[in-house]
């Protein structure tokens, strides 16, 4: 017998692209996309990486497909904007070797900054998309989208959504094909894209789109699932699966094919029922494909275009129905993510708060110091932006205002697109103060490498970028490397570089708290010196809370890094680590 | 079909649970969906996982008032997610609590006797103090295993097959401190 096994949606796009004997994959972390290449990286006939950034990986990927190779690069759906350059540009020269581009959505934002959908990005750079409802056809689209991407001379997007990519379900494993790597072939006209060139490719791009629309009538991914001629369902990826519990008598038309939309079939399908329901979370795209079609359709007139779904939303808003439940009135405390017990950037936020400091900030796990009680944090728009923004309100406001304001970047992040901040800075003048929380390590998605932690994707040992040189090289003269765990000389070095009348960067280094080859003190108690002041409560642990008005630390959750005993006046915290400053 | 909800907070093991609930369900030969919770809310954020199972299941995610078990690693997650119980339902709870940040700030207060609450509510209630008996089995990480064998328990797949998902899933060097856990858990 052969046994299925059970697969998340992102090991199983990993599986597919094997299957498919892809050869290269670049890729950046995003949540929920990561996983994928994570699972790439255990093949080790791929070749596998983390790119700088979504463009460069993009970069890679659209090299090697022109080298003759199966290709993939993997991103959320924010990465996607940052690899929009060269994504539109390669829907113009086509491929070498199959180009697939994975791209993973996050309604209701789980992990995100925003919810934009990743179809829209499908449409304009017209690029065919196929997208998975389950597992397994995570892993059979991923092996059709290499071989669609050659027979259409196309990349193709595959997109994903959190719950699709971090969805276990039940698939079935094949051999992997033996793709030779395809001659390469100096072909200007095609890979050069100059107006003279890329104007003729632009005619082509829209020739395979009309191909790619007959494509989508007859396409084995876009089926009609005829049962009740009363209510007709089309949908599509994850919100098809909720339209099934919600109809489960009616005919579907479940559309794998996402980019371009087919025509007749939709006709058709209408023709067939009664009434038509579009079931697709945030933009409406198959609705408004089919409104210009002249069918009538019932779709966001009942159901958000905000968050994701669920089978009782849809459910209640169809049939007004709403489930009998326990109902709890009392107000229930939130549990926001926190800063884990041990994590450096605990000591960087402590002195920001302590110091008044406006603070410009970015996407990583010290996007959590803009909540109670560091409360550290005035902005936070994408990834790299907080170098450029601090360089905006100086500009804006002038140098006297610069003073009171930082910029603070995690070190992935300052590779992944905080290093052109920092060369305008330089370039035009500014006199910011920018913080690298250099934990040696990409925290928030879960622990990748990257370029500055000196190990690949494999662990590897490897060049790691010198951050220090680095800045050096772009001209900042003042460069401090320190521990934010010391906060005395952490607070002095930051009001001594705040108030220089030129651009200074700060390299808050201490690795986060969950590496392997951390060593922890053991848990530390409260003596009886205590006086209740609640000052380490000011450092927002975890672990330190006011329990029958005694401060109590929690055994299960205290890792020992005696940040508390640094700010306690009346060393009242005993064992575990020691002062050393 | 079945629909299981763990629910914790992040950093507790709720992802093991439901991979061992994933692997027994299939091991008995059903249609399994499991979904996960990665990236931002596993740091120390509320968490839940849903494990739904039978001949064929569709949406990976259970809604409310759809639970026919939950299985909670803290009491406040436990009542957050109160409503998703089916009539008739059954909740597991692991009779820890921990302070999420308002109320360590301050800010909020954490509800009182959660568990009379929900009862007098007609939630059916089984409390276990799951991390007194990870320490009796040698390890106080093994909670999420203890909750799994209180589940297993009373769940409609056989002993062996849990056991041998533990083994899949658990590894090795864990494995022996791990099965007592899910024993003091199933026996209790
Ligand atoms: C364009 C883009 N790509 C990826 C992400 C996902 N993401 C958010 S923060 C982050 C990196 C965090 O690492 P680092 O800057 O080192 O900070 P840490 O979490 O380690 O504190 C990533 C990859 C994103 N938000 N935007």
């Amino acid at each position: 017998m052969i046994m299925k096994k059970l697969m998340l949606g992102n090991a199983a796009v990993a599986r597919g692209a094997y299957e498919a004997g892809v050869r290269v994959v670049s890729s950046y972390p995003g949540t929920p996309s990561t996983e994928i290449t994570e699972e790439i990286a255990k093949y080790d006939e791929i070749y596998c990486e983390w790119a700088p950034n979504e463009k460069v990986a993009l970069e890679v990927a659209i090299g090697a497909s022109f080298a003759g190779a199966r290709a993939m690069s993997c991103m959320k759906h924010v990465g996607l904007n940052v690899a929009a350059d060269p994504l539109y540009t390669a829907s113009y020269t086509g491929v070498g070797g199959g180009l697939v581009v994975c791209v993973a959505d996050d309604q209701g934002m789980h992990s995100s900054q925003n919810e934009q959908d990743s179809r829209l990005v499908a449409i304009s750079s017209k690029i065919p998309m196929l997208e998975p409802a389950d597992s397994e056809e995570c892993k059979i689209f991923t092996q059709k989208a290499f071989e669609l991407s050659e027979k259409y001379d196309t990349p193709i997007l595959i997109r994903l959504s959190t719950r699709i990519s971090h969805s276990q379900s039940l698939v079935q494993e094949g051999e992997r094909e033996n793709v030779e790597l395809k001659d390469y072939v100096k072909d200007t006209a095609k890979y050069v894209m100059m107006p003279a060139m890329a104007m003729k490719r632009h005619h082509y791009v829209e020739r395979r789109l009309d191909d790619m629309r007959k494509l989508a009538e007859d396409c084995e991914f876009n089926v009609v699932e005829k049962k009740d001629s009363k209510i007709g369902v089309i949908s599509a990826g994850i919100a098809y699966q909720y339209a099934k519990e919600v109809f489960p008598d009616a005919s579907f038309l479940k559309l794998g094919m996402i980019n371009p939309l087919p025509t007749q079939l939709i006709l058709d399908f209408a023709k067939s029922v009664e009434k038509v329901y579009v079931i697709e979370e945030l933009e409406p795209v198959i609705e408004n494909h089919c409104k210009v079609l002249g069918i009538d359709v019932i779709g966001k007139d009942i159901l958000s275009n905000i968050g994701e779904f669920s089978v009782a939303q849809i459910r209640e808003a169809v049939f007004g129905e709403k489930a009998d439940t326990i109902k709890i009135e009392e107000p229930m405390p939130n549990r926001p993510p926190v800063m884990c017990a041990g994590c450096p950037h605990r000591g960087t936020f402590y002195v920001l708060k302590k110091l008044g400091l406006r603070v410009s900030g970015d996407i990583g796990c010290y996007t959590l110091g803009a909540l109670a009680p560091l409360s550290s944090m005035d902005m936070c728009v994408c990834m790299g932006a907080s170098i450029g923004m601090a360089h905006g309100m100086e500009k804006a406001r002038g140098s006297e205002f610069a003073r009171k304001t930082v910029a603070v970047i995690g070190d992935s992040t300052f590779i992944h697109s905080g290093i052109t901040g920092l060369v305008d800075i330089v370039y035009n003048k500014g006199t910011s103060t920018v913080i690298i929380l250099d934990n040696s390590i990409t925290g928030m998605t879960g622990h990748q490498h990257n370029p500055a932690t000196g190990f690949t994707i494999k662990g590897e040992p490897t060049k790691g970028v010198d951050l220090v040189k680095l800045c050096s090289a772009i001209g900042i003269d003042r460069v401090t490397v320190i521990d934010p765990f010391n906060i005395k000389k952490f607070e002095q070095v930051l009001r001594e570089e705040t108030e220089v009348d030129e651009p200074s960067v700060i390299i808050a280094q201490r690795p986060c708290a969950l590496l392997k080859d951390v060593k922890h003190g053991k848990p530390l108690e409260i003596n009886e010196n205590c006086k209740v002041c609640k000052a380490c409560m000011k450092i927002g642990c975890p672990a330190i809370s006011v329990i029958d008005g005694k401060v109590e630390i929690d055994k299960s959750l205290c890792v020992g890094c005696a940040l508390c005993v640094r700010v306690c006046r009346f060393n009242a915290i005993g064992a575990g680590g020691a002062k050393d400053d | 079909m079945t629909n299981i909800m763990i629910v914790g907070v992040g950093g507790q093991g709720t992802l093991l649970a439901s991979r061992i609930l994933g692997a027994a369900a299939i091991a008995n030969g059903y249609d399994v969906k499991v979904s996960e919770v990665h990236g931002m809310s596993q740091r120390g954020g509320s968490v839940v996982t849903y494990v739904k199972y039978g001949d064929k299941v569709y949406s990976p995610i259970v809604g409310e008032g759809e639970a026919d078990i939950i299985l909670a690693f803290e009491q406040l997650e436990a009542y957050r997610y109160a409503n998703y119980l089916k009539k008739g339902g059954k909740m597991l709870v692991n009779i820890q609590k921990t302070n999420p940040m308002p109320v360590i700030t301050g800010a909020a207060e954490y509800p009182k006797d959660i568990i009379e609450k929900m009862r007098q509510k007609g939630a059916d209630i089984i409390d276990v103090d799951a991390f007194s008996l990870a320490c009796e089995a040698g390890n106080a990480k093994t909670v999420n295993v203890v909750l799994i064998g209180v589940l297993a328990a009373r769940s409609n797949i056989e002993k062996d097959i849990w056991l041998s998902a533990l083994e899949d899933t658990v590894p090795p060097k864990f494995l022996e401190v791990n099965k007592k856990a899910f024993e003091l858990g199933y026996n209790l």
